[in-house]
């Protein structure tokens, strides 16, 4: 079926079965591979993306139902740019060993700070608590959020 | 994940109209046409291809018409299509109906609640092991009169409450508890066009001989809306859920309370428990057992004695008794030590 992908700003006509999710269309159709694919199940949290702000995870977003602005870990900065807050604060705090679930850390905590969930750390833990981290950067995830939580109020 | 048509309807008679598909199935979750709201549960179980529908009817834009919650005279209207997040964050349910809220900021995460409906996730299906592994021959639920492999085999997580012979799976969700315990009702519409109510109480069944037979829903029931009636046990209100993981994980046991006092007296009481059935399990004997009586530690345990009393426990289980007794204590207690707002 003939479907349309706004992500990041740019708009895309894609031919997808009905089957396809968001998550491999964005990886296996417009090569935005920085969404990762943990556990494609609904478990892991490491497809989260942002679909009008809203953190969901696209393993379970059928691609043919994803409207709105979709935006992924590729959309926070642009080439030559300086990183998103949450992406500075991540690589400041080493809140990650390996990497992988970095991306949709980064996105659910964009949005878990623009819910008004990071207030305190446990709040922060609960709220971060649909991520993973096989390595337990746990801690340092924390940091990172309530270091990136007050530039991003700043930012509107 | 098996091939499927995929269908999307703009009003919830375009829903019933596209639902009412010729199906031959059993039951409503058994149908080769499923509504597709949240897809939270349904992908899931697609994925495992424990579910494989021929074709799915979008009704997320139903959400005009069934996506609102509504303070009533006489109770709270939480439509079908309403997502968990956005029941969790309104004001009405954290101020009146607190057990609601408690109940949504501890199920699934973040993302997945942003994402399932209200009616989707009263319908969530089991987690027991051998229902979602299809490697597994013996599961009366998936491929009804195959057996029970959970009935002597890794079942810690499964139910003590309502099972059966043929099946001891138990009801995994925390926000249908939250709803038996204060007497919800279900507004359903049916392939004919019918508005049906129904007790939330009689939405699920027990398993009996026919355990694939989860609801009292048919193929083509649509649920538009919940109504939970107002009383003056609402406000307090809680749930307490026990889980291995201390966030984003199902409960081993969980607790609604919604108390009315005079003093330490019990005017009335509501307990839902959760984790522990083979349905949202509400406990009228515990009910009983309070009513009229100084809430103490000491009544508090015997009530916990009448609801886990039918309780039998199969291999790993037996631990889950004392701890179903133990979680309603709890809860009954928080529930009382509650400071309202004025």
């Amino acid at each position: 079926m003939d479907i349309t992908l706004n992500v990041n700003s740019h708009t895309h006509q894609l031919s997808v079965d009905p089957r396809v999710m968001l998550l491999d269309a964005l990886r296996e159709v417009l090569g935005l591979t920085g969404t990762k694919k943990g556990c494609d199940q609904g478990q892991c949290g490491a497809c989260t993306v942002l679909i009008d702000g809203r953190r969901v995870l696209s393993c379970f977003t059928l691609a043919a139902r994803a409207e709105g602005e979709i935006t992924t870990i590729e959309g926070l900065s642009g080439e030559g740019e300086p990183l998103h807050p949450m992406q500075a604060a991540f690589v400041e705090q080493d809140a990650y060993q390996c990497g992988y679930c970095t991306p949709g850390q980064i996105m659910s905590a964009i949005a878990c700070v623009a819910e008004g969930h990071a207030t305190s750390d446990d709040e922060i833990r609960e709220y971060m608590s649909g991520n993973l981290c096989r390595c337990a950067a746990y801690p340092k995830i924390v940091e990172a959020v309530k270091q990136a939580a007050p530039q991003l109020a700043e930012r509107g | 994940m098996r091939e499927f048509v995929l269908e999307r309807a703009g009003t919830s008679v375009e829903a019933i109209g596209l639902g009412a598909a010729p199906t031959s199935a059993d039951a409503h979750a058994r149908s080769s046409t499923q509504y597709l709201a949240g897809g939270t549960t349904l992908f899931d179980l697609m994925k495992l291809q424990v579910m494989n529908p021929e074709r799915l009817v979008d009704i997320s834009d139903l959400r005009a018409e069934h996506g609102r919650i509504e303070d009533l005279e006489d109770g709270l209207w939480l439509g079908a299509l309403v997502r968990m997040s956005e029941a969790e964050e309104n004001s009405s349910v954290r101020q009146d109906y607190p057990v609601i809220r408690d109940a949504l900021w501890q199920a699934a995460s973040p993302q997945l609640r942003n994402m399932a409906t209200l009616g989707g996730n009263v319908l969530q299906r089991t987690r027991c092991n051998y229902f979602r592994d299809t490697t597994y021959h013996a599961c009366n639920k998936r491929e009804p009169g195959t057996g029970c492999a959970a009935m002597e085999g890794c079942n810690r997580r499964l139910a003590v409450l309502g099972t059966s012979d043929a099946c001891i799976a138990n009801y995994p969700g925390d926000l249908a508890v939250a709803l038996v315990a204060l007497g919800a009702e279900v507004q359903l519409l049916s392939v004919d066009g019918r508005e049906r109510v129904l007790p939330f109480e009689e939405l699920h069944r027990l398993p009996g001989d026919t355990p694939h037979i989860e609801t009292s829903l048919v193929p083509g029931d649509l649920i538009t809306g919940f109504k939970v009636p107002a009383g003056p046990w609402t406000r307090r209100s809680a749930y307490v859920k026990v889980r291995d993981r201390a966030s984003y994980d199902f409960a081993l046991a969980s607790a609604a309370v919604a108390l009315d006092l005079e003093g330490d007296t019990v005017r009335a009481v509501r307990i839902g428990l959760g984790g522990l059935a083979a349905r949202p399990w509400r406990t009228h004997a515990a009910e009983a057992a309070l009513v009229g009586r100084s809430l103490d530690e000491a009544s508090a345990r015997e009530a916990a004695e009448a609801a886990l009393a039918g309780a039998v426990a199969h291999g790993e289980l037996a631990f889950k008794i004392e701890l179903g007794r133990r979680t309603v204590v709890r809860a009954l207690l928080e529930t009382q030590a509650m400071e309202l707002p004025a």
